[in-house]
């Protein structure tokens, strides 16, 4: 009894500390809680939101405005874009990028597509080992398959080649595209299957003419992730394409910096080049791209 | 989701097929040969995504085993000088390479094992409790919620690499903000990416920082999917808010937190870029975790592509024990004895 009495101060007092109370409409909050959760939220998103802002800031300065971080003694201006675009590899390795980008994005959802369905629906002998296999190529260090495939693609002269990338990012996306897949697939109703079925479709039918259509959402998501993690990777990109006309992004952009030149003003330009597409992008996919990404590993 | 789980899935493929067991196996070529029939489209479906994985993981991970057992470098490996082709001249040594290093004659090993260790219990660590409070703010009611979601995802919109330079430049001991602001404030500047146990500090803040909405969207995500009823139900039982965290959040959040906690270590383990391309070439092997390591033995220097080959078998093998005891303790955990996933898996079989 004495409980149920003490309940509406806990709740109310519990406000401030990041208390699990599920909020209903009823208006329990006080004041001080309220201003307490707005500032948190409030710091929270200053953390999150400053670097990108103040690499922001820094590109809109003259070329050397970064060794004034806090001020604006040069001015602010396009400077920086306008080199970058115009003196340097930067738009070759941009293309390059995308090239690869879309490549890994296509091959892997359209590889992916049929055994993420078959997976999500047919109870078949070999399907836990598959999902298996798509869970451990995900453990896969860089460091396992580098080498190899680094000495695999030199046999076959694919090194420097967007063939070569995009084979090697297809190690990592094609299990990566399944995983998701099925976890979209789970979410059409199965009765659209049966109906498709009784109405005298093949399986492969009902694949393509019912499935995939109602899945384009979880298509996209999926190639746009698949695109974004092209994108932003590193160690093969800086491995296996090791000549400056081909260089990718995340191998270019580190030549801005290197050893003997400090262009951080260049970078930061750079910087907001690559961010604002692959943003773009991503805000169009993430709202989707949580459950594809749990689904896999929560349901069988 | 709901309608695929509320009742047993069928399968649409073999209508007969799911729910009975498999023919009892008068022989193998029987077996094969009506399971070939019942399932040959579902076979069909998976071929192109097996045929891929065998040739891109399966024969390149084969080709790494091999050459862990050899003393491959760049020197021996068969290459072409100009039009001469010169044969490969490694041997195969046996275990020597992991004798080699798992016995810390090389000395390098256990000092990033256990670095590596630290990087990834701290990272997750930050990860999930961060990424929960946040959830749990986010999750109520109140103005800007849709505002504040989406400041705080930012740094996921990010790609990794761009996250690393930047802060590379923003901890730039001459010319970064950081210290820029520490002498405004009269404090000493710090030598952020090159003292030995600072330039730690800092990647773990990176990686935080650059992790954090992932775990947050995942958990949000998980919330809203507990009823509220339990929570009614809870206050009316006189639940504490802390108990009502205790025992209804937490226990809701499981399935989720046990998938994303197990992907989360995977992918920090493995966290390539950041520590690569901020901590830069030289001055900082005492930072390197296990896969930057590897790395560097095979493309810096005189190339060890057998020590890297086995340094990339050993991480494999240390995640996959990890997450097999992982779903171990899981499920052993989890009340009942069994946790829901794995009856809902016997269900589809």
């Amino acid at each position: 009894m004495t409980a149920t009495v003490s309940t509406p101060s806990d709740r109310r007092s519990s406000g401030a500390a990041p208390a699990p109370a599920r909020v209903r409409r009823r208006g329990q909050r006080s004041t001080a809680a309220s201003v307490a959760l707005h500032a948190t939220l409030i710091g929270a998103c200053l953390i999150a939101v400053f670097p990108v802002l103040f690499i922001f800031f820094i590109s809109l300065k003259d070329r050397n405005g970064w060794q004034d971080p806090t001020g604006v003694s040069g001015g602010l201006g396009l400077d920086n874009y306008r080199h970058v675009l115009s003196e340097t590899e930067f738009p070759r390795w941009f293309a390059n990028s995308v090239i690869v980008a879309c490549g890994t994005m296509v091959v892997g959802v359209f590889i992916a597509a049929s055994a993420g369905y078959a997976i999500s629906r047919m109870a078949f002998p070999g399907r836990r080992p598959l999902m298996w296999t798509f869970l451990v190529t995900q453990m896969f260090p860089v460091a396992v398959l580098i080498v190899p495939l680094y000495n695999i693609l030199g046999d076959l002269g694919q090194l420097n080649t967007y063939t070569g990338l995009v084979i090697s990012y297809c190690s990592v996306s094609v299990p990566f595209c399944a995983w998701m897949l099925k976890g979209y697939f789970d979410t059409i109703p199965v009765d659209i299957d049966e109906a498709g079925r009784v109405d005298g479709l093949t399986p492969f039918g009902v694949f393509y003419r019912l499935v995939l259509p109602l899945a384009r959402p979880g298509l996209a998501v999926t190639a746009f992730y698949t695109f974004l993690t092209a994108w932003g990777e590193v160690a093969f990109a800086r491995a296996f394409m090791n000549s400056e006309d081909m260089a990718t992004l995340s191998a270019g952009l580190g030549t801005f910096v290197g050893q003997h030149k400090q262009e951080w003003g260049l970078m930061t330009a750079a910087s907001i080049m690559i961010t604002v597409p692959a943003g773009l992008v991503f805000f169009f996919a993430q709202k989707h791209l949580v459950s594809g990404l749990t689904a896999g590993g929560t349901k069988g | 989701m709901k309608t695929a789980t509320a009742r047993p899935p069928r399968d649409v493929a073999a209508p007969t097929g799911a729910d009975h067991p498999p023919p009892r196996r008068t022989g193998a070529w029987t077996w094969l040969r009506r399971s070939y029939r019942r399932y040959w489209y579902a076979w069909a479906m998976v071929l192109p995504v097996v045929v891929v994985l065998g040739v891109l993981v399966g024969y390149p991970l084969g080709w790494g085993v091999y050459l862990s057992f050899t003393d491959a470098n760049e020197m021996n490996v068969a290459k072409d000088i100009g039009v001469n082709h010169v044969p490969a001249t490694y041997d195969v040594i046996g275990l020597d390479n992991y004798w080699h290093i798992l016995s810390g004659e090389e000395g390098n090993f256990y000092p990033r094992l256990w670095w590596t260790v630290v990087w990834t219990v701290s990272c997750v660590f930050f990860h999930y409790t961060i990424g929960l409070g946040l959830a749990l703010l986010l999750n109520r009611r109140m103005r800007f919620r849709a505002l504040y979601r989406v400041l705080l995802i930012l740094p996921w919109a990010v790609p990794a690499f761009v996250a690393a330079f930047s802060w590379r430049l923003m901890f730039n001991s001459q010319y970064g903000v950081f210290n820029a602001i520490l002498t405004d404030l009269g404090m000493d500047p710090v030598d952020w990416l090159n003292g030995p146990t600072s330039q730690k500090v800092a990647v773990v803040m990176v990686n935080v920082w650059l992790g954090v909405p992932f775990m947050m969207v995942a958990l949000l995500g998980g919330l809203q999917s507990i009823p509220s009823e339990l929570h009614e139900a809870a206050e009316m039982d006189g639940a504490s808010a802390w108990q009502r965290f205790r025992h209804v959040t937490l226990p809701g959040l499981r399935p989720v937190s046990s998938t994303v906690i197990l992907l989360g270590t995977i992918w920090t383990f493995n966290m390539f870029p950041i520590i690569f391309l901020m901590l830069g070439q030289g001055n900082s092997a005492d930072s390197e975790i296990l896969v930057t390591y590897a790395y560097r033995l095979a493309f810096a220097g005189v190339r060890d592509y057998a020590g890297a080959a086995t340094y990339g078998i050993c991480i494999l093998s240390i995640l996959l024990v990890f997450s097999v005891f992982y779903r171990k303790a899981i499920s052993d955990e989890s009340p009942g004895g069994r946790p829901r996933t794995t009856r809902r898996r016997e269900a589809v079989r």
